[in-house]
């Protein structure tokens, strides 16, 4: 069993790091835009529990690599190409029911996965899992009763709702994805198994979707490579609103 | 569109800690209990305000007419044996 080399180990930081800063982002446009008060709140609400958990999971990802950069210059000064966030994440938020699936799957997801990291042997990557697994229960939840509450709603948000869960139903397969580096940090026991996560994540999923009355997406095509640097066209207009302030203003000292 | 048949008014009641009241702390519309208690918890509990949340339709929630006021809280002013006022407490109990 190998150690984690301290680029090995940041790499895996700054994946967890990049999916909730990204949908964070994403999460933030509603601000102001929710159809009621209530879910402006609670959208915004989960955005900064994920800020929160990016924070934390890039500053690690600094710390280990040693070189002077912390969270805000991983966050505000990398590239496109450089970041290694899911596909999921950046999808565009369309309408409510869109953002909910979204949420949906990603929470199903968060949930085990910050379950199964609170056993890491890396200390600071156990405190970040301890703390994200009871923010992702409260978002599964949210996120769960709202999908029930639209797909078993009117014959609009039911509609609505199958449209957003087939939009999104193939991106799932990089959430289990297992590469060279995911492999070595689980058996160096810092990391997980993500292909093991899926079938709770599909338990979830089916059970809440049958109390929902909504059918399992028969879409078939799946994409991956959000990790690997390669997003779609929309992950570059998410950073050019996230980072413009601090590149236009890089000496900037306070805010 | 949600309208306000389809959304009730819920009040909002946060206990701070286990053994305290459930104080009133404001209202908000949901279209059902849970998502009354999940709005609640999102809306009044920012700041560590509490660990209990109750949700109550507004509907529900029946109140005193201010008109009455006179005939239910006057008759009580000048009822003095009402009052523990009488005892001498000793100097070192704290909380009677």
């Amino acid at each position: 069993m190998s150690a984690l080399t301290q680029a090995e180990r940041r790499d895996y930081c700054i994946r967890f790091g990049d999916n909730a800063l990204i949908l964070g982002q994403r999460l933030g446009e509603w601000c102001g835009h929710a159809p009621v008060l209530e879910e402006d709140i609670a959208l915004t609400n989960i955005a900064l529990d994920l800020v929160g958990q990016a924070r934390l999971w890039l500053s690690h990802a600094g710390a280990v690599e040693g070189e002077g950069r912390d969270e805000d210059a991983l966050a505000m000064k990398r590239d496109v190409l450089d970041f290694r966030n899911v596909l999921l994440v950046e999808q565009p938020n369309g309408d409510f029911a869109h953002t909910i699936a979204r949420q949906f799957l990603y929470d199903a997801w968060a949930v085990p996965l910050y379950q199964a990291l609170s056993s890491s042997t890396d200390e600071t990557i156990r405190g970040i899992a301890e703390k994200a697994v009871k923010e992702s229960l409260y978002h599964r939840r949210h996120s769960s009763e709202w999908v029930i509450r639209l797909g078993d709603g009117t014959e609009e948000s039911r509609a609505r709702m199958i449209t957003a869960l087939d939009e999104f139903w193939g991106f799932q397969d990089e959430l289990f994805e297992m590469d060279a580096l995911d492999a070595k940090a689980l058996a160096a026991g810092v990391g997980v198994d993500l292909a093991g996560l899926r079938p709770v994540w599909t338990a979830h999923i089916e059970a809440v979707l049958a109390q929902a009355t909504l059918p399992l997406p028969g879409v078939t095509w799946r994409v991956t490579g959000g990790r690997r640097g390669r997003h779609s066209e929309h992950l570059g207009y998410i950073l050019a609103e996230l980072q413009f302030l601090q590149r236009a203003y890089p000496d900037a000292v306070r805010w | 569109m949600m309208g306000k048949r389809d959304w009730p008014l819920w009040e909002i009641f946060i206990q701070p800690r286990a053994g305290l009241n459930h104080k009133h702390v404001g209202s908000l519309r949901a279209p059902d209990a849970e998502m009354a208690i999940g709005n609640a918890r999102d809306v009044y509990t920012r700041r560590g305000e509490g660990e209990s949340i109750w949700v109550v339709r507004s509907t529900d929630i029946h109140a005193s007419a201010p008109d009455d006021r006179g005939m239910l809280y006057d008759p009580s002013d000048d009822k003095i044996y009402r009052h523990p006022t009488f005892y001498d407490v000793p100097e070192d109990v704290e909380h009677m």
